[in-house]
């Protein structure tokens, strides 16, 4: 049984009780203890069960690489799954959930799979996607739906309460890790002035040194962290970061970093998380080095765990994951576990070594303690069903007959170490196999690049491969004196430090424990114990051909759990690499990618959710659209007033009344958000003659012109009117959604391929509010409020334009129309655009002034044939399908996209052309809907003959309208076609569909009467 | 994540302040041009594994259009210069063969 133990307890504080709850039950631990410290010492061994087989599953680890004890944490809308309790610290309150299980964590039904593995095989899930087909959709599929998954996703309609904020920060120097290895490192770059920022992912500085009994200068190493930190504080250069894991490292030195502010104390207004977005010269990672567990029977049950976890746990917490612990290792390292629980009053039946000789100065202090040390030996099982009761013991180098049963509750294991090479590896860094030690670690010569091609990453300590303290300081200082010296800053010349811990003898590899196990036991040795991975699944998967670790990976699912392979990568590459008889480096890593453990969406979303999500862009009169209860859609980052419904009518009543109101009275329509360039210089109009498929050039002063810009490729990209003010002056007006892209268009040509011309361009979309007045009774009401400007038609006919004061308003006005009614647009200085609008609103009411928005004003351009950018071209539509060869100059010798239109295709008769559509029962045509066409395709699809680009229901003619593209449409005037629908048809019958007459897309006053008075 | 020097402004710019404009010292091919060399000025990128010349606009900085020499397998930028250059400047050309002495242009 799991415990805590009556003294001792580093990182804890014994007066201070922490209650929290795990499935219900309330629980006390201590101040500074982990969720995993504190279930661990209240006797909870169980903690989580595995994916595949819901096998029972304890804490196996003691950081971010634990595999096992994933819970739930909070509930309601701070529930979050997937939570390791080895890195949650505790707090008054605290609710976590078991995860994973039903009916209960201590008896789950789904523990059957485990009775009958052979079933569920590596790549079981490729397989019975293969045959019998059946038995995917109607057996497999809904049985593996039902059981997989981690933890339980959070509720969609809650929303996480919580605040998350981004930091940006340029530096000098990135250390990961701050262990000793990188306050080693902060140190030396702290004297060299570096700028330098400093991330340790727990909440304590100094790693696992206190807890293995180094001594540095002849004092406990923690007495040198403390005196460390001390002076790094002192230092405004350094700026060091707790709870701040480095995430990432990627392109030219970019990092980031991950920082819990206030898990471990929730309280209101602190951000939970914050991402750190650093651009850094260089980064060193003193990552250090994860222990590696053993391949034996038995070695996932609750109660075996990593040697060094053990020892953690006890030093740390006082906790200890049981009373009698049976260690098993191939190295010396796991000794000073069995030293820290014979310290402790705990007992160490034997400690179990896979190696022919243990005779280091570890070993021999162990042996000295009274504790048997058994040499060459294995563990064959490990008996218990919900725990650990008995360890049985082997020869390692036999098949694994059982010498002996040692009754013990919990097992230590160490299979050496790996350093975390991740942070080297995301950029780019290469690994070399150290045969010697049986790691891989950082090829010095192949470090990942930065922009000028120089290596920007460095490991320093143990993730270096320096494992062992004594080395671990000196290559961290050796390592950040290259770093600062890339930098071109100055290294001190002070010696390495005096660190004293006792010599270690070499590990010997051990992949599979013992070393001739049969298939049964194989089948029982755990790799990745999240996602039940075992060596027999990596041995099938050697067996069926996968000989890239690559693929063996993706076949097995070995790494791709939430703890990507932290434990199980070595050993299962190590494992494939005998099965097909290859050295591990031929075999090869998979690939590290960021994050390094685990960061919350919430940290990655930041500030940007809810109203910050974009920004949005709002009219000078948008606060009226507001109040008036206008109903939006989004166009680009504005929010435009689709329609101003009144109380108790619907959107659609609301589109037919505006209509009609435009059509018989006046409407106004904010057209602010209209883009508006202003192109100015000797060489403007040749610019724009470039830029528009017709001529610019030759329109007059106060007249303007509507033009279509194609992209070099030929298609229409964009469409609007624009207006000469002086000889030198353009205005050009783009689609709302165009402004940016057509500005960005305009200075891409202007200052990469007619540089030389002199032409200057700005965006003034946001300068002017824009009004437009549309109707019979426009310009009624704008003589009303009085015009210092002749707007009879006479001196100011459709298309022109001109400038003075309305109703006492600067203002520039444009006899334009959208609609095909009387209709001024006009802009006034942004400032008066709020001014205006509410003048025009009071002197119109006489006249019936309406409100209009987007929907209407859509209606009302199909109404009469006008084409909308978006609607009638998608990318692959030219003008010539739209019937706008006349916007097309023949004269013209180049424009953009004129090349282009040459081409056979462009000029094919074959190609879909705008028509309009008028249904024979008067109705709706839906929206995207396919002219059908006789025959079938190559894959036994209808043919089509042609599309619906737009579609309306138009109340000033009172029946459905539609414009769309069809194959000789203009040569077919008058011949009815039919259109699919998605309705449904009676059983059996044929599909349902619309017949509709093709007709000319001008579908209200063709002759332009009404615009034209 | 990217960062290019704007040789207008002197920045070292991150690539979230940049858009990205394709192949860098495209020939234009108009009308009356042949169907080859119209398909080649269009369509056909060298995609090359290795040295590279590309247009960046600085667009939410400056707003200038740039140039820059970088090797898309390792990601070092060799130089950047004024999109108003014809062809990759001398000091930029030996700046690449600097560091990839095999390299030529061609």
């Amino acid at each position: 049984m799991s415990l805590r133990l009556p003294k001792g307890g580093r990182l804890i504080d014994r007066d201070k009780r922490v209650v929290f709850s795990f499935n219900g039950k309330r629980l006390t631990g201590f101040a500074g203890d982990t969720l995993a410290s504190a279930l661990m010492g209240s006797g909870q061994r169980i903690m989580g069960r595995s994916f595949k087989y819901h096998r029972p599953r304890g804490v196996v680890a003691s950081g971010v690489e634990e595999p096992n004890a994933l819970v739930n944490l909070g509930k309601g809308k701070t529930h979050e799954p997937n939570q390791r309790a080895t890195t949650t610290e505790i707090f008054q309150g605290l609710q976590a959930t078991s995860q994973n299980h039903w009916p209960s964590l201590s008896w789950d039904i789904g523990e059957v799979n485990a009775l009958i593995p052979r079933f569920l095989p590596a790549g079981f899930y490729y397989k019975t996607f293969i045959h019998p087909r059946p038995f995917w959709k109607h057996v497999f599929e809904p049985f593996i739906r039902q059981s997989a998954g981690l933890g339980k996703a959070p509720d969609p309609k809650l929303q996480d309460p919580d605040r998350y904020e981004q930091f940006y920060a340029h530096t000098d120097l990135v250390i990961a890790g701050g262990g000793i290895a990188g306050l080693q490192a902060a140190l030396e770059a702290g004297r060299s002035g570096a700028q330098v920022i400093l991330c340790e992912q727990s909440a304590h500085w100094g790693g696992r040194a206190p807890v293995d009994g180094v001594e540095i200068e002849g004092q406990p190493a923690e007495v040198w962290i403390k005196n460390a930190v001390d002076t790094l504080e002192k230092m405004e250069n350094i700026h060091l970061r707790l709870r701040c894991m480095v995430a990432g490292v990627y392109d030219h030195g970019y990092v980031l970093a991950y920082e819990r502010v206030s898990d471990h104390a929730p309280q209101d207004d602190v951000v939970r998380h914050r991402l750190w977005r650093i651009r850094s010269r260089h980064v060193i990672a003193a990552t250090g080095a994860l222990e590696r567990p053993l391949s034996f029977a038995g070695n996932d049950k609750p109660g075996v765990m990593l040697a060094s976890a053990v020892r953690d746990h006890v030093v740390n917490y006082g906790s200890a994951p049981g009373e009698r612990v049976v260690i098993v290792t191939n190295n010396d390292d796991a000794y000073r576990t069995a030293l820290v629980l014979a310290e402790a009053g705990l007992t160490v039946p034997c400690v179990v070594d896979a190696r022919a000789r243990a005779e280091g100065a570890l070993p021999k202090a162990v042996r000295a303690r009274g504790i048997r040390v058994l040499a060459g030996m294995g563990i064959s099982n490990i008996k218990g069903l919900r725990g650990v009761v008995a360890a049985q013991l082997c020869r390692q180098d036999g098949a694994g007959e059982v010498i002996e049963d040692v009754i013990c509750d919990a097992v230590a294991m160490s299979g050496g170490w790996s350093p975390v090479v991740h942070l080297w590896s995301h950029c780019g860094g290469k690994l070399l196999w150290e045969k010697e030690n049986s790691f891989f670690r950082p090829d010095p010569d192949k470090p990942p690049t930065d922009q000028n091609g120089e290596g920007f990453v460095i490991c320093a300590g143990a993730a270096n491969g320096a494992l062992h303290a004594g080395q671990t300081l000196e290559d961290a200082l050796n390592s950040t004196r290259k770093s600062l010296q890339d930098l071109n800053m100055p290294v001190s010349d002070q010696a390495f430090l005096k660190v004293s811990v006792p010599e270690e003898e070499k590990l010997e590899p051990v992949w599979i424990m013992p070393a001739k196990a049969g298939p049964k036991k194989r089948a029982k040795m755990w790799l990745d114990f999240q996602n039940d991975v075992k060596v027999s699944d990596v041995q099938l998967a050697a067996r069926e051909g996968y000989e890239s670790v690559e693929h063996t990976k993706r076949y097995t699912t070995l790494g791709m759990a939430t703890d990507q392979g932290k434990l199980s990568n070595i050993n299962g590459l190590a494992v494939l690499a005998g099965a097909l008889g290859a050295e591990i480096p031929q075999v090869g890593t998979t690939t590290f990618r960021p994050p390094y453990a685990p960061i919350s969406m919430g940290a990655i979303a930041g500030e940007a959710r809810g109203a910050l999500f974009q920004p949005l862009r709002r009219t000078p009169i948008q606060g009226w659209h507001e109040d008036n209860g206008a109903h939006f859609e989004p166009v680009g980052y504005w929010r435009r007033p689709y329609c101003f419904p009144r109380k108790g009518e619907s959107h659609r009543d609301a589109v037919n009344r505006e209509i009609l109101a435009v059509r018989n009275g006046v409407g106004l329509l904010d057209a602010s958000t209209l883009g508006k360039i202003i192109v100015k210089g000797p060489d403007a109009g040749r610019f724009l003659d470039m830029l528009y498929t017709n001529v610019m050039s030759s329109l007059k002063p106060g007249k303007c012109r509507y033009g279509l810009m194609c992209s070099e490729n030929g298609f229409l990209m964009d469409d609007g009117v624009v207006a000469r003010l002086d000889e030198e002056t353009f205005l050009v007006h783009t689609t709302t959604g165009g402004a940016d892209r057509i500005h960005a268009h305009m200075e891409d040509w202007l200052q990469c391929e007619w540089w030389d011309w002199k032409v200057y361009t700005a965006n003034v979309t946001e300068a002017f509010a824009q009004i437009a007045v549309v109707g019979p009774k426009a310009r009624a009401l704008l003589n009303k409020i009085g015009a210092d400007i002749d707007l009879s038609k006479e001196a100011l006919p459709f298309m022109g334009w001109a400038e003075g004061r309305i109703g006492g308003f600067d203002a520039r006005v444009f006899r334009i129309s959208f609609s095909g009614e009387l209709s001024f647009e006009i802009a006034v200085p942004a400032s008066q655009g709020r001014a205006f609008w509410d003048k025009l609103l009071e002197a119109g009411a006489e006249f019936g002034a309406t409100p209009y928005g987007t929907e209407a004003l859509h209606v009302m351009r199909a109404e009469k044939g006008f084409i909308m950018i978006g609607d009638e071209t998608d990318g692959t539509v030219i003008p010539q399908d739209l019937g706008l060869d006349w916007a097309i100059s023949k004269k013209k010798d180049d424009y953009l996209g004129k090349r282009a239109q040459e081409r056979s295709h462009m000029a094919d008769p074959e190609r879909w052309k705008l028509v309009g559509l008028e249904t024979l029962d008067g109705s709706v045509l839906p929206d995207g809907s396919y002219a059908l066409d006789e025959g079938v395709n190559e894959n036994g699809q209808g043919n089509t003959q042609g599309r619906v680009t737009s579609t309306y229901f138009s109340p000033t003619l009172g029946r459905g309208i539609a414009m769309g593209l069809v194959r000789h449409g203009p040569d077919r005037m008058g011949e009815v076609i039919a259109f699919n629908t998605t309705k449904p048809a009676a059983k059996g019958a044929a599909p349902k569909t619309i017949k509709a007459r093709i007709v000319s897309p001008v579908f209200y006053d063709p002759e332009g009467e009404k615009q034209n008075v | 994540m990217l960062t290019f020097r704007c040789p207008y402004c002197g920045i070292d710019a991150c690539e979230t302040e940049l858009a990205p404009g394709g192949e860098a010292h495209l020939k234009r091919f108009g009308p009356g041009s042949a169907d080859a060399d119209f398909e080649a000025y269009l369509f056909l990128r060298h995609n090359a594994k290795g040295v590279h010349f590309e247009r960046w606009r600085h667009a939410m900085g400056c707003g200038k259009w740039f140039l820059a020499a970088r090797c898309t397998a390792t990601l070092e930028v060799f130089g950047t210069y004024p999109a108003q250059t014809p062809e990759p400047p001398q000091d930029i050309v030996a700046a690449i063969r600097a560091k990839r002495p095999d390299w030529s242009l061609s």
